[in-house]
């Protein structure tokens, strides 16, 4: 479950690709507190346009990546959500809480 | 109603499973001739109920998980995913959205999503003997066929 970060004053652009699951879904966290607590980003962009697959751990991830740019003070954004990612993040009503383009 | 194919799958809960029992279903479903979204929300589904096996039913140990796949007359999908874990003691609980005992990969939302992707749900559990989850997804018959 490969995680790919890109800086560029402080905003941090993480792209996400593969399948996400619970198998997964610990790396990725742990990736993105890491990448996270390094850059101290003003706004984190999550790129799922090579996300093939996810279940409602991706909602888990993401949930958490949200908590912790609340925590730095930054935003978060989710953009090139895949079809089915963005079936399971609705179904979960995850719109109402994160912001996706 | 008839059942007109069957396959039984029994593997260790080990978490790379998860990965191996979605695309062990959407390659039985193939038959049915889905669409690519009927495919997406049944490996969906099969990996929510195979997770919560893996995650829940065995918290300390390795046991066996079954993964029973039917297609029955009228073009329907039947999975079962069995595990003779701990059980659930409060099965309406556990259905609730945001619900989980699970740590924070977790997000408390997979029975929720399988009510969604699929036509039924129906959890049977009892603590000390295991959980059967049983759902079905009729597979809309395209035109041409």
């Amino acid at each position: 479950m490969p995680v790919t970060c890109k800086e560029k004053e402080r905003c941090l652009t993480a792209l996400v690709a593969g399948e996400l699951d619970h198998h997964g879904a610990r790396t990725v966290m742990e990736e993105l507190d890491r990448r996270i607590d390094q850059a101290q980003p003003r706004q984190l962009t999550l790129d799922l346009s090579g996300l093939s697959f996810t279940d409602s751990s991706g909602i888990a991830v993401l949930l958490r990546a949200h908590r912790r740019m609340g925590q730095v003070q930054g935003s978060m954004r989710v953009v090139n959500t895949p079809p089915q990612a963005g079936k399971v993040f609705r179904a979960a009503g995850l719109e109402r809480i994160i912001r996706f383009e | 109603m008839k059942i007109e194919n069957q396959v039984t799958l029994e593997f260790p809960s080990r978490s790379a499973n998860e990965g191996f029992a979605r695309a062990a279903a959407a390659c039985f479903a193939a038959q049915l001739d889905p669409t690519l979204e009927e495919v997406n929300d049944i490996k969906t589904a099969v990996s929510e109920a195979v997770t919560n096996a893996i995650v829940h039913a065995y918290p300390d140990t390795l046991g066996r998980v079954a993964l029973k796949l039917r297609i029955r007359e009228g073009n329907s999908l039947e999975i079962v995913v069995k595990d003779w874990g701990v059980g659930i003691a409060d099965v309406e609980q556990a259905r609730t959205p945001l619900f989980t005992t699970g740590s924070e990969e977790r997000s408390g939302m997979g029975f929720t999503i399988m009510e969604s992707f699929m036509d039924t749900l129906r959890v049977r559990s009892a603590p000390g003997k295991g959980t059967t989850v049983t759902m079905a997804r009729r597979i809309v018959r395209r035109a041409g066929q």
